[in-house]
């Protein structure tokens, strides 16, 4: 198993790839569907205006799309780091 | 076949199933009893949790709330799904890797202190009882409307139910029930909300209709009409918000960050195997909820649309059917100020002759749209699915709050393991009398004291939870100062505001127009701020937190000889 340095830098890349997936949520959530929902809704989709889209539809894939892409990268986070637990009951 | 007898065959078909599943799955140790032994695929595990986060409230309130309150309503479906990205990237997985059962679990073992664990406990508490209320009326509601018994009995016949799934099989029993009514309840969600979508636009999925052409040849959007005809009603058009941004970003990010500090959500992940499983379970558990919750708004614009439509400038005498069935239970009523026999429902409350309970739009939605009578039928047992769940997984914190965290923990730590199953299952059953009793006699104040539910969630849970696996710095006294500071902020504006002078309540008199309903953002940030202030005066933890810590950070059992670093490891 990993030493101190592996794990230390097992545990930053987790920080960083937190950092990005968060923004990404941040941005969609209260970006596109609170703080600039009215510039937004000015850009018509179908019958959609797209800040409304956000606020009510665009935000929910976009968090169940966050989630996969994190499952993808930690696996092969772990796996890179040979702290999976695959081999464990 | 009648709606009631539809009702009746639906709503008997699956309380069988229930019972039958509750049968087969009983729990033998305090483990299945509180994680169902640890072993549940993460994909059941996703529906389950799904199931047990979607209530009442969301099944049968939600879209009615949003039909009137357009925009703003949007708070409620990122607020309820957004926390779920908080929890699978911030929580699960270390809760997980940590093991044990509760979250007072954790809280008490990270920041070795009674009474950071006790504190946790009476919140956990109070949350539950909360929110278990609620569910219990829930029941009651469709019972009365649909079966025709009075709710009283509706809500004994509920908690029967639920006793005996929760009673005898614990978490393992609930699990599988949860699974069974995940299922009928997104069936009963999207059979009606398919119809509708066909019916107004001609397209088949909700998610699309909502943007598209309407049916009738006239060759406009759906939402142009629905803002059409609000605004010729004197309503505010329907997709421009009127609450202020900075108070929708409150209440969203309050809602987020409690959903993600529920404790009987965030028990759910510690019934998966692996590390892994918590992950991919919390990914699952938000496409199972998201399904409902992108419908939702789309059900909620044709409900509003129908409404306008059918109701307005319409001769009382006139009025379809469904309109005196619910005029009956007191949840539309009609005042016809001006004398002439027609209905003016209008924004201008003065001149407005139509009250419309927001509850009621799901539940009539079929009925408005002239939908087949096993449809109807399908809605009620798919808000009782809804009700049900829930509340059996807060039956099931409340039970192992009192048996372990309470009495296991703190007054009785060497009781057998036969013993404190005894515990579990009386205190479960004491707690389902103590919800009907609120189902039966509900205190004036459920919806208000929902607000409280995800913001004490917020303002305690949250910030100690995360700190607690992001900071190997944070110590007890940081770690119970901010939650006593998040908890005394959020509880006393709560209680000012919608208790002590609710004729004040509103965006002049609030603090920088944050809403009770939001201000658990702010109880979050003073705790988080506390806590560090605080940690960085006192001693820092000891080194066998701090192992601790660092042993949860990665999913493998490396320190698998350590008890503290990895106690789960050496329960099994």
């Amino acid at each position: 198993m990993g030493n101190k340095t592996n794990l230390a830098a097992y545990w930053r890349t987790n920080l960083r790839y937190l950092g990005i997936l968060l923004s990404i949520w941040f941005l969609a959530s209260y970006g596109c569907g609170i703080v600039f929902v009215d510039e937004l809704d000015t850009i018509r989709i179908g019958g959609f205006h797209l800040g409304f889209w956000f606020a009510q539809q665009g935000s929910i894939y976009i968090f169940v799309a966050l989630i996969v892409v994190y499952v993808q990268l930690m696996n092969r986070l772990d796996r890179a780091y040979g702290v999976d637990e695959r081999d464990e009951s | 076949m009648s709606v009631q007898n539809w009702t009746l065959c639906l709503v008997g078909l699956s309380f069988a199933l229930y019972i039958g599943i509750a049968i087969r799955s009983r729990a033998g140790s305090t483990e299945e009893f509180y994680v169902a032994g640890g072993n549940v695929h993460p994909l059941l595990n996703g529906m389950a949790t799904a199931a047990d986060w979607m209530s009442a409230a969301s099944f049968i309130s939600m879209a009615g709330l949003i039909s009137f309150m357009g925009r703003d309503g949007s708070v409620y479906l990122m607020g309820w799904t957004g926390g779920y990205v908080l929890l699978a990237l911030l929580l699960a997985p270390y809760l997980r890797k940590f093991g044990k059962f509760t979250v007072p679990d954790f809280v008490g073992d990270r920041y070795y202190s009674r009474t950071a664990r006790l504190v946790a406990v009476m919140c956990a508490l109070f949350v539950s009882f909360t929110y278990v209320a609620g569910q219990m009326r829930g029941v009651g509601i469709v019972f009365s409307r649909f079966l025709n018994v009075g709710i009283n009995s509706g809500v004994m016949i509920g908690m029967g139910i639920v006793f005996f799934y929760a009673v005898l099989g614990g978490m393992k029993g609930i699990t599988y029930t949860q699974v069974a009514q995940y299922c009928v309840l997104i069936f009963a969600y999207l059979v009606p909300a398919i119809f509708i979508s066909i019916m107004v636009t001609g397209n088949p999925i909700p998610q699309l209709g909502f943007g598209s052409i309407l049916a009738d040849g006239s060759g406009t959007f759906v939402l142009d009409r629905l803002d059409g005809l609000s605004e010729q009603l004197g309503f505010a058009a329907y997709t421009s918000g009127s609450k202020s941004t900075l108070d929708v970003f409150f209440i969203t990010a309050a809602l987020m960050v409690g959903t993600a500090g529920l404790p009987h959500v965030i028990v759910r992940f510690y019934t998966v195997p692996k590390v892994s499983a918590a992950r991919s379970s919390a990914g699952w558990a938000l496409f199972f909820i998201a399904l409902l919750y992108t419908s939702a708004p789309a059900v909620a614009a044709f409900a509003r649309t129908n409404l306008l439509t059918t109701v307005s400038n319409r001769s009382y005498a006139s009025v379809p059917e469904w309109f005196k069935t619910w005029e009956a239970t007191g949840l539309i009523k009609f005042n016809d100020k001006n004398g002439d026999g027609i209905i003016q429902y209008v924004g201008d409350a003065r001149l407005n002759e139509l009250f419309i309970d927001r509850d009621i739009m799901v539940l009539a939605n079929p009925e408005i749209a002239n939908l087949p009578n096993w449809v109807i039928g399908l809605v009620a047992a798919g808000g009782l699915a809804a009700a049900l769940s829930t509340a059996a997984g807060l039956l099931l914190v409340i039970s192992t709050s009192v048996a372990h965290d309470l009495l296991k923990k703190e007054f009785r730590p060497n009781i057998s393991e036969k013993n404190e199953l005894i515990a579990a299952r009386i205190a479960a059953g004491v707690a389902v009398c103590i919800a009907g009793y609120f189902g039966i006699n509900p205190p004036g104040f459920v919806a208000e004291v929902v607000a409280f539910a995800f913001g004490l969630a917020a303002a305690s849970f949250f910030p100690a939870i995360v700190m607690g696996i992001f900071s190997t710095r944070m110590n007890r006294e940081g770690a119970v100062s901010g939650m006593l500071a998040g908890l005394v902020f959020t509880a006393s504006y709560i209680v000012y505001f919608k208790f002590i002078k609710p004729d004040l309540s509103d965006a002049e008199h609030w603090l920088w127009g944050i809403s009770p309903e939001g201000i658990g953002t702010l109880g979050m940030l003073l705790n988080f701020f506390v806590a560090a202030s605080v940690s960085r005066f006192t001693a820092p933890p000891p080194d066998e937190i701090r192992r601790m810590v660092e042993s949860i950070r990665v999913p493998s059992g490396s320190g698998r000889e350590d008890s503290v670093a990895s106690p789960y490891s050496v329960s099994r």
